[in-house]
């Protein structure tokens, strides 16, 4: 890992650049272009570098394969929870109006943590995929 | 001045299309369809569909090239094909099903028709109420997230599979020894 010194400093430079832009898109989505899904793509487009430069050792020890395990189910957990608090707010699943006292207020909200498990969900699989892949035919695991 | 826009992209799309199927190197291949996902992401750009855009050129460009690049490293980057006779009857399957195709674009709305059937179905509602019940100015998040929030929930849950699916096939030994390592662990601290 000694070679490669432009691509590691530039990169060191870049990634926490296209980690900010994800959560740009991820909590922008609402009024411009983007959402969840493709901030969650971005995040993990970040992760994966990472792990190409640095190697995926560094990498599992930086973005540890069990958390993001964790993460994959957390997305999908709140996404199905705000559905089922709407649900104990007297509305309908996934019914976002009942959630503030303003109807309005309530679809932000919605939508705000709904695209947040979506992004975490994406994210993490993205990577997780990644890691299967590129750790594959190694014993170190 | 846009149609030309959208010929030189589509020629492009065609080239690229022709060269992936005749090459014989898979890595080059890969690097073209790349290419193909970013002249795809343009061409939805040019058609104001921004967000799917957005998704094109993150996801067909960005990591299914480099999951491809992965799944080459694991394999073979050459293509080996086994016979390279000329066949009859796939390129007349193929012939049939691209004229069929072709066909039956004739019945299809132009582009940018107002009165398709798409846009006159829920859209206008869309259109007309999500500034009063969602509030947001992106109409596509007010869609995806609110108005089609099931749909939106059925895809998480789909991409929540991919993962668990490549952890099992993939990392199953893995998982297994870790339980296993769990389990023997839990019986040195029961004795």
């Amino acid at each position: 890992m000694t070679s490669h010194v432009i691509l590691r400093v530039l990169l060191k430079l870049l990634i926490p650049l296209i980690m900010l832009f994800a959560l740009y898109v991820q909590f922008h989505g609402d009024f411009g272009p983007g959402g969840g899904f493709q901030a969650g793509v971005i995040f993990g487009a970040g992760m994966i570098l990472y792990a190409l430069i640095f190697g995926l050792d560094r990498a599992r020890e930086v973005f540890p394969p069990r958390l993001l395990e964790v993460l994959v189910a957390t997305g999908v957990l709140i996404y199905g929870g705000v559905g089922v608090a709407a649900i104990f707010f007297n509305g309908n699943f996934l019914e976002y109006s009942v959630l503030s006292h303003d109807p309005v207020h309530g679809q932000h909200l919605g939508i705000m943590l709904v695209e947040l498990g979506v992004g975490l969900t994406v994210a993490s699989v993205m990577t997780t995929i990644f890691f299967q892949f590129a750790g594959r035919g190694r014993t170190d695991d | 001045m846009l149609d030309l826009v959208h010929l030189v992209l589509f020629t492009f799309l065609a080239v690229i299309a022709v060269a992936v199927i005749r090459l014989k190197d898979l890595f080059a291949a890969v690097m073209l369809m790349g290419i193909f996902s970013f002249l795809s992401a343009c061409l939805f750009t040019v058609m104001d569909a921004v967000d799917v855009a957005f998704t094109e050129a993150s996801v067909g460009a960005g990591i299914s090239t480099i999951l491809m690049l992965a799944t080459l490293a694991l394999t073979d980057s050459e293509e080996h094909p086994e016979h390279n006779r000329f066949k009859l009857l796939p390129l007349l399957a193929v012939v049939f099903t691209g004229g069929a195709l072709l066909y039956a674009t004739f019945d299809m709305p132009l582009y940018g028709d107002p009165s398709a059937p798409i846009h006159q179905y829920v859209a206008p509602h869309y259109l007309e109420f999500t500034g009063a019940d969602i509030g947001v100015p992106n109409i596509v998040t007010a869609v995806l997230a609110s108005y089609r929030g099931y749909d939106t929930w059925g895809e998480t849950t789909v991409i929540l599979t991919a993962g668990v699916g490549v952890l099992l096939l993939l990392g199953g030994h893995a998982v297994v020894e870790r339980f296993r390592r769990r389990r023997s662990a839990g019986d040195e601290d029961g004795e």
